[in-house]
């Protein structure tokens, strides 16, 4: 019984029993106007990014002097940098870079990350106890500093940022999914199936893996923005997507120089970040909303 | 304890027309209706009725404790010393939470802060109503303690509440409640999340402690057996609106409305062997409430008119039923 | 209490030990042979072998670790590779800079978080609250380098109100100190606030909704007793968990804020040194971020004992 709403039998007037899990979840998510919003927005860009040769109305990489740091006209909708290349053309370009390097890293860091996660939340003991400090030490670390350490180490190209940054992100990614299983493991209804005479290995397929999946969904969500902002900001640094390549980082890093006289270079990539990570992290939040139930629920 | 001094005489606290409601998915739902009784100097009434039925609301809505943006009050008055306390905002029921009308909770175990001792809440509260000095309320404290039955109130006072168990939880709530004297005692199932033997000696310290201070108690129940040990008046409450008021001497005996006799005929019997009498059916849900009287489709004795037009509560010399029959019905009883 | 604190400080060890491990295997991650790396295109064999050598890479593994952790104990990281300038003294002379611009921005994170936030989740559902809702989720999205070249456009570049550039120790002149750190500490401490202000939102509206609070206000306690003590008090602790990982955060993020504002701290020297491969120079501040921010965890984990009191027996 809490503070503000004593049971008065209100309960109970919320779903129907004929709807599959999948329908439920459609149903609560549609109604998160935001988040939807937001995976439209994913989708909008992940099509251009894809489809780039055709959606951009130039080729990115050419140079024309004779239009360095034009304004925007009807031949640069966005005005050109100090090459003269057509921004709007790069920005497509770089939607590429920058969400395939997001793709990369998140790989990386869920391979690492989460089957040692679910091995430690299931197993407890000393499996658990050395997986957890080893993830707590490297999140002693902050994240750009490890990032940095491990570019430096292996030579400043995109791939090596992403691994780098997976390697970083991948404790995180641990850390939920170790929750998550020990969580299910705990719960009444495992025992309650065992006591069944219900085998481990079906425990864990039909209950366990459902129960992780949806927490890591949400988490996949925040890591994609998380990886876009990382990667924007080694990539600004230099060490991450080298010229001629641009991704959005690298376009901003390109044109600090410009940041009096022309901040449209900079405002554009830099809103496109921001969007980017605020979609993730929107998606995020909605997808927890419509399945957080789902959780308890189970 | 029913039978002692002359209780009563004009009303200490008067509830009129009180109706309190909740936002659901349905909408603004109303789950308290139309409430009215009294409450006179020194009395203990109790408010009794199956889970959901109104009754922690309604002790609630008393103290303005319903909490936006998920309920509020839509209609009646709470009428103390003249002044109606539902027209009053936070800051002018302050002074009167506490010190005219206190509350002890269900919940031991969570209702008291976990993060300070004992002593620094009760003292809390003393120094909020009166004008004591930190080492006065301290003193007042740890005679509170002692009056409350906790042994070695002169150490217990410094420990924190993990350290203590669920009756002496309750003890302290009550301690906090009772710090500054106040004219009415609300108490919502104070022992029902206690163990039974805790739950006696708990109702023997509420009863002890309102002969000493002479205040009125508004007992929030679901047990009979509890009502029928430590009231004067039974008020009963069903769906959202008063059913019944009677006196404890009467109401056992001799009930008036059938979800009374319902109730009493559900208890336990003492006797091995002998089937339980549940009362068929459910409590209607608030957005569907059946026409006319709503305990119609549950009711032993309904007829053909209780379908038809929603009943009234009507008095008849200190008793009141919500029932077209109640003057016809001859409805069983328990003991006497 | 005391037992909290030994038994918190004992589970730092191994924390130590994987950190120590994770800087310098670091060094093991160079592919191919470091000392070819490091030495450059050109080398000759001579230069290779001195720079193996001068690393120590021709002694086994458990020995090079051993030697480089003796010194690192009593303060010594070794020398960057190429300008032979001490490690340590590097960190120390660029410390106060990041140190002081990280301070400012927890200080002014917390300070605009932990109020917003205490209001928002008081006066749930209010106007303000959904106010603060929006204005934190676009807060945490907006990266540290976009706010920070905003805020030197405009505030600094534009408006000229503040200086874009360059840092002024505080012994030196306090009032230029905090003139030249107010626009860097604001673009840090975006993020931060926003995060803070969410977990207090978030603590406070779990902790009202507890059965003491509304106890407290059943006794007639008033507005400021039962939130500021009671709520608050209780609430803390995911709170204090928050503002604590910003602190780590913070070091990373100063990275590109220095970058950005031209201030000599320890981010703009690590980015030269993964420029020039100065692999001591990166070790070393690994070594000694890890240990910083393991300590202040510690610490933070020990402050709960104090929030909440049923911890200091667990």
């Amino acid at each position: 019984m809490t503070a503000a709403t004593p049971d008065v039998g209100l309960s109970g007037l919320d779903s129907s029993p004929t709807e599959t899990r999948w329908a439920r979840f459609v149903r609560r998510f549609r109604r998160q106007r935001a988040a939807v919003a937001a995976l439209t927005f994913i989708v909008v860009v992940t099509f251009c990014a894809v489809f780039a040769p055709w959606v951009a109305p130039q080729d990115p990489i050419e140079q024309d002097l004779s239009s360095s740091l034009a304004g925007p006209s009807w031949e640069h909708w966005l005005g050109a940098d100090r090459l003269g290349r057509d921004v709007l053309s790069r920005l497509i370009f770089g939607a590429r870079f920058s969400l395939l390097a997001a793709v990369q890293a998140v790989l990386v860091a869920t391979v690492l990350g989460v089957p040692v996660g679910v091995l430690a939340g299931l197993a407890r003991g000393w499996v658990d106890s050395a997986a957890s400090t080893i993830a707590d030490a490297v999140l002693s670390i902050p994240a750009i500093v490890l990032a940095l350490a491990i570019i430096g180490v292996l030579q400043p190209n995109l791939t090596n940022a992403m691994i780098a940054i997976g390697i970083v992100y991948a404790p995180r990614l641990f850390r939920v999914v170790r929750s998550a299983a020990i969580s299910v493991r705990e719960e009444t209804y495992i025992d309650a199936a065992r006591a069944s005479g219900v085998g481990t290995l079906t425990i864990a397929r039909s209950h366990v893996i459902p129960n992780v999946l949806s927490p890591l969904v949400v988490q996949v969500s925040l890591a994609l923005g998380f990886a876009v902002l990382a990667e924007a900001g080694v990539s600004f640094l230099g060490l991450g997507v080298q010229p001629p390549d641009a991704s959005w980082g690298v376009m901003l890093g390109q044109s600090t120089a410009e940041l009096e006289d022309h901040p449209i270079l900079v405002l554009v990539p830099g809103a496109a970040i921001m969007l980017a990570v605020l979609a993730f992290n929107v998606l995020g939040d909605g997808l927890n909303d419509s399945l957080g139930r789902e959780i308890r629920r189970e | 304890m029913n039978d002692q001094e002359p209780v009563g005489g004009d009303a200490l606290l008067r509830v009129e027309d009180l109706a309190v409601e909740f936002i659901t998915e349905h909408g603004w739902l109303r789950v308290v209706d139309g409430v009215s009784f009294d409450i006179r100097r020194r009395e203990t009434i109790g408010l009794i009725g199956e889970s959901g039925c109104g009754k922690s609301v309604t002790a609630l809505a008393i103290l303005g404790l319903i909490a936006p943006p998920s309920g509020r009050i839509s209609r009646g008055r709470v009428i103390l010393d003249g002044q109606d306390l539902l027209a009053l905002d936070e800051r002018e029921l302050r002074p009167i939470r506490g010190r005219k009308i206190a509350m002890v909770f269900q919940e031991p175990m969570t209702s008291i802060d976990p993060a300070f001792t004992v002593g620094k809440q009760i003292v809390e509260v003393l120094r909020r109503h009166l004008p004591l000095s930190r080492s006065q309320a301290r003193r007042r404290a740890i005679d509170l303690l002692d009056r409350v039955g906790i042994p070695d109130p002169h150490r217990r006072i410094d420990d924190y509440p993990h350290r203590l168990s669920g009756g002496q939880r309750q003890r302290v709530l009550i301690a906090m409640a009772l710090s500054c004297e106040p004219e009415l005692l609300i108490a919502d199932e104070p022992t029902t999340a206690l163990d039974v033997t805790v739950q006696a000696q708990v109702l023997d310290l509420l009863a002890g402690l309102q002969d000493e201070m002479g205040m009125a108690v508004l007992l929030v129940t679901h047990d009979l057996g509890v009502v029928a040990e430590t009231c004067d008046r039974v008020v009963v409450m069903y769906a959202g609106e008063v059913v019944e008021i009677s006196g404890v001497d009467e109401l056992f005996p001799r009930p008036r409305h059938p979800y009374t006799a319902a109730m009493l005929a559900s208890l336990p019997g003492l006797n091995p062997g002998e089937p339980l009498n549940p009362i068929p059916g459910l409590v209607p849900a608030r957005h569907a409430l059946p026409p006319g009287c709503w305990y119609g489709p549950r009711c032993e004795h309904v007829i053909q008119t209780c379908h038809s037009a929603h009943p009234a509560l009507v008095s008849s010399g200190t008793r009141s039923a919500r029932c077209i029959r109640a003057d016809d019905l001859d409805l069983p009883g328990v003991g006497s | 209490m005391l037992r909290l604190v030994a038994r918190r400080l004992l589970r730092v060890i191994p924390l130590l030990l994987l950190v120590t491990l994770i800087a310098f295997g670091l060094l093991n991650l160079v592919p191919g042979d470091p000392a070819v790396q490091i030495a450059g295109e050109f080398a000759t064999a001579e230069q290779i072998e001195a720079v193996r050598t001068d690393l120590g890479l021709d002694q086994p593994w458990l020995a090079r670790y051993g030697s480089w952790l003796g010194s690192a104990v009593q303060g010594d990281l070794g020398e960057s590779l190429f300008s032979g300038v001490p490690v340590r003294t590097q960190i120390w002379d660029r410390l106060p800079a990041t140190v002081s611009l990280i301070g400012w921005a927890l200080m002014l994170s917390a300070l605009i978080g932990i109020p917003a936030g205490t209001v928002a989740g008081w006066r749930e559902g209010s106007a303000i609250d959904r106010f603060l809702t929006v204005g934190t989720t676009i807060g945490v999205a907006i990266p540290v380098f976009v706010s920070a070249l905003v805020l030197a456009l405009l505030v600094g570049l534009k408006l000229g109100w503040l200086p874009a550039t360059g840092y002024v120790g505080i012994t030196e002149s306090p009032w230029e100190w905090a003139r030249r750190l107010i626009l860097p500490s604001i673009a840090l401490a975006f993020t931060g606030a926003a995060e803070i202000a969410r977990q207090t939102r978030a603590g406070v509206i779990e902790v009202k909704k507890q059965d003491f609070v509304r106890a407290a206000r059943a006794n007639g306690l008033t507005t400021w007793q039962v939130l500021g003590k009671h709520t608050l008090k209780n609430a803390m602790i995911p709170v204090v968990t928050v503002v604590g990982l910003q602190i780590g955060r913070l070091f990373g993020l100063s990275v590109l804020v220095e970058q950005i504002f031209n201030i000599p701290g320890l981010g703009s020297r690590l980015i030269t040194a993964v420029f020039e491969n100065d692999i001591p120079f990166i070790q070393g501040t690994v070594l000694m971020l890890g240990t910083v921010i393991i300590l202040v965890n510690a610490a933070i984990d020990i402050s709960y004992g104090y929030f909440n009191p049923r911890v200091r027996e667990s």
